[in-house]
């Protein structure tokens, strides 16, 4: 096996697709970019960063990854920036944004130098914002890169934002509904999955058999996974409610699976309201994972009939995104990015309600013949639109493109 | 002695401008202001972005018109235009316009899309770049187009008609200044409409044009 990771994306993507970065990337060899967000384990943002940062170094820039580090109350005050920037109508108090702001200068203390010296800063989510304000000897382009629908924010809280990350040069949103004006370029860039990754990589059918016995489910039945963090927004109770209306149709095993992350502090509480709902239900297995938990992420991934990933808020959901790049078929919610991945009849199903999920739930399960073939046109989707290779692609694209903003056609000549 | 053909290669980004329609009298209002850029990336965009590859139509008016505005009539008719019949983005612009304006009057109410439903106008910047390849003789094009990359297709057959003076495909362009010689392979290459293709049919397509009109 070649030591060279471009190399192995080769195997999989084709020539063309990595001869193409490296054509991108000529021009941008040395450039010294440096990536901000809050945790290095949990969460797609850490995900990605985890393989773009090598993979950008094989292409010739000096790329690196800084994380910011807060206390209880910094991390309580981020998830409420979160939850209000999805809509949720409340009043982050004053001592907490405090602590947010005190956080980032502590951090900006420890970072400035690197910061203020990189070609360009990528900002990733609110976490980091302020240290913009903070680093005033900047000298490269700074981008701030939300992960997260603000299409409907609550108001006072995307104001506050909103004042931090105005002066960024540019922002990248990962869908155009999911933006709020900005005097400055907005960049639109979908997240990606990394095919290499131990979350997505092929694994052995003993694996498989041993994650099998270890969650004690049955090969037998059918099986359906959500995986996800235990976050209101990602409805596991609904999820346990389209679970037994479509049981009393066809045998069923339900897994919940979800990994904690460093920056949420919600997570417990929404742990325990699952397992209220599940009502001890033996076919109802709610997992609670370490976040390196990946080979067990991807085997449950793989084992499973259906996976459900049912939102009533998402932003991209790269859960789905690996779903289908395991051929499975996706019954998700119709909302943020989930809309287009799952494609109806094609690449899964879209619902709103516990309803919906288990009317397509019972019709997957008995058109077999359908579901397979809904799996395999779900894989190729991703592997054309949805993987790190396309998504380093744009990210070159655009460093290129804000180097000379003003232009619509960028000639490398 | 003509110069040898430069086969380049392109990435295209998109930005939000920020611009919305919430329902079809907006969206008319948007169309007469906005950048030509945002028409041409809502036509042309999706052959490089990432989307679905069997769409139902094939600009994103049409789609919105069917899914967001829930109006087949509209979708239908907005799916029909090809922008290739018209010269540049303006008559592009002016008969959008037009079929919106026809169906607005068709209707007493104005349809209006769910507030997560909008309609937002994009544009891109597209950055080109030099593959180094160089095709010497008019026959290398028969080896050459199959191995080309879906970008380097969409710079030099579809981007082309907006850069060019004759709002021709760069193929073309070359070919003719070889004079009368290549006059058929011309009018083949010209009778294939890059519009309602993906560009991996389009390069198949122009492949098995070459390797006909080459084999002969």
């Amino acid at each position: 096996m070649t030591d060279l990771l471009l190399d192995r994306y080769q195997e999989i993507v084709g020539e063309d697709v990595i001869n193409n970065l490296r054509q991108l990337a000529e021009p941008l060899k040395g450039t010294k970019v440096v990536h901000v967000n809050s945790t290095k384990e949990g969460g797609g943002v850490a995900e990605i960063l985890h393989r773009m940062i090598p993979l950008k170094e094989e292409l010739g820039l000096v790329p690196s990854w800084e994380v910011i580090v807060g206390d209880g109350d910094f991390y309580q005050c981020t998830k409420y920036m979160h939850n209000t920037l999805q809509g949720n109508r409340f009043e982050i108090p004053q001592p907490l944004l405090r602590r947010y702001e005190q956080t980032n200068e502590e951090n900006a203390e420890r970072l400035r130098e690197q910061l203020e010296e990189a070609d360009f800063v990528f900002i990733h989510d609110p976490q980091p914002a302020p240290l913009l304000n903070l680093c005033s000897g900047r000298k490269g382009k700074w981008i701030w890169r939300c992960h997260i629908d603000v299409s409907r924010p609550y108001r006072p809280v995307w104001k506050y934002i909103r004042s931090l990350v105005e002066p960024y040069d540019a922002s990248i949103w990962s869908l155009a509904e999911f933006a709020q004006p900005l005097h400055h370029p907005l960049y639109l860039i979908r997240p990606s999955i990394d095919p290499l990754s131990e979350k997505n990589m092929e694994l052995s059918n003993s694996e498989l058999q041993e994650v099998l016995e270890r969650f004690h489910l049955d090969p037998g039945r059918p099986i359906v996974v959500q995986v996800s963090r235990f976050d209101r927004f990602k409805d596991p109770a609904g999820v346990i409610e389209a679970f037994r209306l479509a049981k009393t149709f066809t045998p069923l095993q339900l897994v919940l699976a979800g990994g904690g992350a460093t920056d949420d502090p919600e997570g417990e509480e929404v742990l325990a309201e699952a397992r209220a709902a599940a009502m001890d239900e033996p076919d109802i297995h709610i997992l609670l994972l370490p976040p390196d938990a990946h080979r067990t992420i991807n085997a449950l991934q793989r084992i499973s009939d259906i996976v459900v990933q049912k939102s009533t808020k998402e932003g991209f959901g790269l859960t789905v995104t690996e779903a289908m790049w395991k051929g499975k078929p996706v019954i998700g919610g119709e909302v943020g990015g989930i809309r287009l991945q799952v494609h109806n009849h094609h690449t899964g199903f879209l619902v709103n309600t516990p309803e919906g999920a288990a009317l397509r739930i019972r019709y997957l399960l008995t058109h077999r013949d359908k579901l397979a073939e809904m799996g395999q046109k779900a894989h190729k989707f991703v592997l054309e639109n949805f993987l790190i290779t396309r998504h380093v692609r744009e990210y070159l694209t655009l460093m290129l493109a804000i180097l000379r903003r003003t232009e619509e056609r960028i000639e490398l000549v | 002695m003509i110069d040898p053909f430069a086969v380049k290669d392109c990435a295209l980004i998109a930005i939000a401008t920020g611009e919305r329609a919430h329902n079809l009298r907006e969206l008319r209002d948007r169309l007469e202001t906005t950048r030509p850029g945002c028409i041409y990336y809502h036509f042309w965009g999706g052959l490089l972005r990432a989307s679905f590859d069997d769409p139902e139509y094939q600009n994103d008016f049409a789609v919105w018109a069917y899914h967001g505005l829930h109006d087949r009539f509209l979708a239908e008719r907005l799916a029909l235009i090809d922008p290739t019949d018209f010269g540049d983005m303006e008559n592009l612009r002016r008969e959008l316009i037009e079929i919106i304006e026809e169906r607005l009057d068709e209707n007493e109410l104005v349809p209006w899309a769910a507030a997560h439903q909008q309609f937002h106008f994009i544009r891109s910047q597209i950055v080109v770049f030099d593959t180094g390849i160089r095709i010497g003789e008019p026959e290398e094009l028969n080896e050459q187009i199959p191995q080309l990359t879906v970008g380097s297709i969409f710079y030099h057959f579809v981007d082309a008609r907006r850069r060019t003076a004759n709002r021709n495909d760069d193929f073309s362009e070359w070919l003719k200044g070889f004079g009368n010689t290549y006059g058929e392979l011309l009018a083949q290459i010209a009778a294939l409409d890059p519009y309602f293709k993906t560009l991996t049919e389009l390069r198949s397509q122009l492949g098995v044009i070459f390797k006909e009109y080459m084999g002969k």
